[in-house]
């Protein structure tokens, strides 16, 4: 819950309510990117943009070899299987 | 050595760990005694155990496990409060997974769903609010908690629930601040601690100034660390070079993530939607100070706890469980008389057996089994 997983933004899909599509590992979902907007720039420049996801929340920026590392180190430790499961199985009954 | 081969980049963890030692070796002849240094996260503890750290370290650093894992301090009254929302006729109740095995003092998550109660694991807050969105028939309760890592996520969906006009989706909110909580650990007269490894997430949206009391007053350092075992190994160097020069500051290890001023946009939301307490109760520790947030009054309409009627009653831990202890350091996982054999990973008595990110399942995991090898104290 509170480790995080490192994804690419690939598309904005609300930019009213700042909300993004996000790419972790292959994995796509909708996220918020509210918390690592600039006031003064359009949305779509987060566009392509790595960002370091937190229970749908993209909570700081991060820079794409930083992000690459991270990914391999949670997904040698099989964390990274865990938090894609948790994105695709959200909210089912 | 346990596990460095398996690190990143074995060489350099090699090189941190001598260096360690020499560091070591000259903060204990300042001090006339091995350094107690506390992980304040969770993840931490995770990752200590997942490599073995504890064991590869001098044995003049002892590593003491802090209540950093959110789930692992919720009392048993507040899970009996989100079991009775959840049995509510018409109720969705939507929560972390991680929530779900955390014993109440009847029965935990997921039992009550078993019993047929409609409880759903989200990822996220965003996919309780479309819940509720997708069930306009339908009250979806979220059970919010965390330290500041998931706080600002939570309160960015209240606001957008609120934005949205959406009337049935609430928020019973166990949300717990790390600032008050290592000032309590830190006035615990029985604690003997000379350091800290500091919380990277939760950092990430607080920034470094509200540890810097710490050095100031307390006279310890804190070292915010990342979560990989490179990262804890060079922050455990980094709180021992200050110990041996004899310095206390606040350190930032995780620079690549944690930016010094934090997160402004996310504590903005959190101050907008949260106020704190004036205590709140902790497995184990008892009440603390200021040490958890509820909704203000300007969002009543979403906070379930005034929506439906809670039992809100404290119920004592279990006899035999030994949290509380483990909790404060004073004795290690495996000296509770249950550990292992009434409370394990499958059915835990305590909280700490419930995540991985708590100390006793760690242990459990990762740990050698009582009896098999000896503690690292004895160890060569
Ligand atoms: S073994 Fe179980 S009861 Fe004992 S301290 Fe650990 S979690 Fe608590």
């Amino acid at each position: 819950m509170c480790l995080g997983i490192p994804g690419q933004i690939v598309a904005i899909t609300d930019a009213s309510r700042g909300l993004a599509t996000v790419d972790v590992a292959g994995v796509k979902r909708e996220i918020s990117v509210a918390f690592v907007r600039n006031a003064d720039e359009a949305v779509e420049q987060l566009i392509g943009a790595w960002v370091l996801v937190h229970v749908g929340f993209a909570m700081s920026r991060i820079d794409e070899d930083e992000a690459a590392e991270t990914l391999k180190i949670l997904s040698e430790l099989g964390e990274v299987a865990q938090e894609t499961e948790a994105m695709r199985a959200s909210g089912r009954a | 050595m346990r596990f460095v081969d398996e690190f990143r980049d074995a060489d350099k963890a090699k090189a941190l760990l001598a260096e360690i030692g020499t560091v070591a070796a000259k903060a204990a002849d300042r001090m006339g005694r091995p350094a107690n240094i506390m992980e304040v996260c969770g993840g931490h503890t995770h990752s200590i155990f997942r490599y073995g750290i504890g064991d590869l370290l001098p044995k003049s650093i002892e590593l003491v496990h802090g209540p950093g894992c959110p789930v692992c301090v919720l009392p048993m009254g507040r899970v009996d409060d989100c079991v009775a929302i959840a049995e509510q006729p018409g109720v969705i109740f939507a929560t972390f997974g991680d929530a779900m095995r955390v014993p109440g003092s009847k029965k935990s998550l997921l039992q009550a769903k078993a019993e047929g109660s409609d409880i759903r694991m989200v990822y996220s807050p965003l996919d309780a609010l479309a819940l509720a969105r997708a069930n306009p028939d339908r009250e979806v309760v979220f059970f919010g908690l965390g330290f500041e890592t998931t706080m600002p996520s939570t309160a960015m969906t209240v606001l957008q629930a609120a934005a949205d006009g959406t009337k049935n989706f609430s928020l019973i909110c166990n949300h717990i601040t790390i600032i008050p909580t290592m000032k309590a650990i830190l006035d615990d007269p029985g604690l003997q601690l000379d350091g800290f490894l500091g919380p990277g997430h939760v950092t990430m949206v607080i920034g470094l100034e509200p540890y810097e009391f710490i050095g100031a007053t307390y006279n310890k350092p804190v070292v915010i660390a990342g979560f990989e075992p490179l990262d804890v190994l060079q922050s455990v160097w980094m709180v021992m070079q200050q110990l041996s020069q004899g310095r206390a500051v606040i350190e930032n290890q995780y620079g690549r993530i944690v930016p010094k001023g934090g997160n402004p946009v996310a504590r903005d939301a959190i101050t907008r939607v949260f106020e704190l307490r004036d205590f709140f109760e902790w497995r184990g520790l008892g009440s603390i100070e200021h040490s958890g947030v509820k909704m203000r009054a300007a969002y009543a309409q979403f906070d379930a706890e005034r929506r439906f009627s809670v039992p809100d009653v404290k119920v004592a831990d279990p006899e035999a469980c030994q949290c509380g202890d483990v909790l404060k350091g004073i004795i290690k996982p495996r000296q509770c008389r249950v550990f292992g054999t009434a409370c394990t990973p499958e059915t835990p008595l305590g909280a700490l057996m419930v995540s991985s990110e708590g100390a006793c399942a760690a242990y459990y995991q990762y740990g050698p089994r009582a009896g098999d090898e000896p503690e690292k104290a004895n160890a060569a």
